[in-house]
């Protein structure tokens, strides 16, 4: 049966799994201690819980309890893990190597750390979206303190060289900080295998509720240490004070649970989705697809369809299925996506792109309906296209003296 | 961000799709934006010779909702209008038939200036001088 509306944007958001609401709501009304309070019952509870999950999210990434910092979310990680590391080694240098496709959460604190008077490269990405090795080990300085290269991409899916990332950090003793929002819980990372040394990832992209996330801070080889951020009751061993959010923390850790427990059966039946969304969609003339085919996240998707814009796409069932499009028609600016141009696409194929992220409970009727509404609509949009018209005719857009705005 | 009922119903049914003939004298054509800003506008009107009156107007459209509303709405506004009454149609009569939101009054500027362009092509292919507008102010 056909489950609507038809939910395919899972790189900004999950829903929340029945079972990590169940584990969650005691902690509400019942064992709702501050993790804090050492005197009583509902203190030790509440601080049992919070140890429980601590244990769960480490498990997941093959980290140890005591290197888990819980905060807000990635965008906190991320200001926490960077802004930490540039003020807790300020001594060794304050140089920080990032890529220009990184989430704005990264790239922004990078921007403030260039005003604090830090020096920040920018490495391009290749067509494919994956970064070029040598030009980060040349990227390298003598005071180089943090390469920051995200596992894998929010828009295109793409996943980063982490390993070889993380050893070309160890040859030149500096740290190596990896958003791993869109990575963590959907394919495997383990930061000892991946050589990652702090790591920001949140729950509320792995079925786990908003407003909780946790920062991976290596405690062995090297020992690592951010400067906090937020001041206050020297709560996660002085990095990030302020009193535990003890009901998200109970369902980032079960949701971390569930996704270590199916993982392997998950990815199997959403890629094989996924493929098939993928190339139905991939028949459609003129359509192409973004980023690495290979090195990619198992449920994602960004495909181009040339000669139509992607908020006008997205309108033909906007009601029935929830997208995303690197078209940004509503901005201000009318930039689209910094992803797709870093890449190296036009602004016209950035324009027509969609990006699918598919989830737990995607089905395949609703792949099928996917499929036909957004041919469908693909077609009729280019009936109504110049664009297409001109390119049936042959006419090179590119030759074309169009009147600019 | 919701559209309007109005938008949403030129986008499902626009009016006026298509391409008219402009090799001929009587059709004048406007193509406006570009594929880079995520809108180009064709808009097209046909003008009865004996009466100087548009009695036939067609668009195509790339681009978001709002635009193919708008231009869909143009080509209806057009069609009856003389050529000199056509010119008057402003964009913020656009903008408050259609209800756009702010980030999108562009596309009703796009509109109006594909209505402007398509009436000097006419013009220029009758002999007669082209109209000075204005640049529009929104961009």
């Amino acid at each position: 049966m056909l489950n609507l509306p038809v939910y395919l944007d899972h790189n900004a958001t999950t829903p929340c799994d029945p079972r990590v609401v169940e584990a969650m709501i005691p902690y509400f009304t019942q064992s709702f201690g501050n993790a804090a309070s050492r005197n009583h019952p509902f203190g030790w509870q509440a601080e049992e819980a919070v140890d429980y999950a601590r244990e769960q999210v480490a498990k997941l990434i093959g980290a140890d309890p005591k290197e888990i910092i819980f905060t807000s979310g990635a965008t906190e990680g991320d200001n926490l893990g960077i802004k930490g590391v540039f003020e807790m080694y300020a001594s060794k240098g304050n140089h920080i190597i990032t890529c220009n496709i990184e989430h704005k959460a990264v790239l922004d604190t990078c921007k403030h750390i260039e005003r604090e008077g830090g020096g920040v490269t920018y490495l391009n990405v290749k067509p494919n979206g994956l970064i070029d090795l040598q030009e980060l080990e040349a990227a390298i300085k003598p005071t180089t303190i943090l390469i920051a290269i995200m596992y894998a991409n929010n828009e295109i899916g793409t996943i980063m060289p982490v390993r070889e990332i993380s050893a070309i950090a160890r040859k030149h003793g500096v740290l190596f900080f990896t958003d791993g929002v869109q990575a963590v819980g959907k394919i495997p990372v383990d930061v000892n295998k991946d050589g990652i040394d702090i790591m920001a990832f949140t729950a509320h992209k792995m079925y786990g509720p908003k407003g909780v996330g946790a920062l991976y801070v290596r405690r062995k080889n090297p020992r690592v240490k951010v400067t906090a951020q937020i001041d206050g009751g020297g709560h996660e061993r002085g990095m990030r004070s302020g009193t535990l959010n003890v009901p998200g923390i109970v369902g980032f850790g079960k949701a971390c649970e569930i996704c270590m427990q199916e993982m392997e059966s998950d990815t199997a039946r959403i890629i094989k989705l996924r493929d098939k969304l993928e190339q139905a969609l991939l028949k459609v003339e003129e359509s192409y697809l973004n980023g690495d085919k290979e090195q990619r996240l198992p449920h994602v998707s960004n495909i181009s369809f040339k000669y139509v814009e992607g908020e006008g796409l997205l309108m033909g069932f906007n009601k029935n299925i929830a997208l995303s499009s690197g078209s940004a028609c509503t901005s201000a600016s009318l930039e689209p996506s910094y992803v797709l141009k870093a890449l190296g696409l036009g602004d016209d194929l950035a324009h027509s792109s969609l990006r699918f992220g598919l989830g737990r409970y995607t089905t395949e009727e609703q792949i099928d309906f996917t499929i036909e509404q957004v041919a469908g609509t693909v077609n009729k949009l280019r009936e109504m296209s110049p664009l297409w018209e001109m390119f049936k005719e042959g006419i090179d857009l590119d030759t074309v003296q169009w009147a600019h705005h | 961000m919701a559209y309007s009922e109005k938008v949403i119903d030129h986008y499902q049914n626009p009016k006026n799709v298509g391409t008219l003939d402009k090799s001929k004298n009587s059709v004048g054509t406007g193509l406006v934006g570009a594929p880079e800003c995520g809108d180009v506008m064709r808009l097209q009107i046909e003008v009865d010779e004996a009466t100087g009156i548009i009695k036939d107007a067609k668009f195509k459209t790339f681009g978001c909702g709002s635009a193919i509303a708008s231009s869909s709405l143009a080509t209806e506004w057009l069609k009856g209008k003389s050529v000199d009454e056509a010119v008057k149609i402003d964009n913020m009569t656009i903008v408050e038939e259609l209800n756009l939101p702010p980030v999108k009054i562009h596309c009703s500027v796009l509109a109006e200036d594909a209505i402007k362009a398509a009436i000097n092509d006419y013009r220029k292919k009758n002999g007669l001088e082209e109209l000075q507008f204005e640049d529009s102010v929104v961009h």
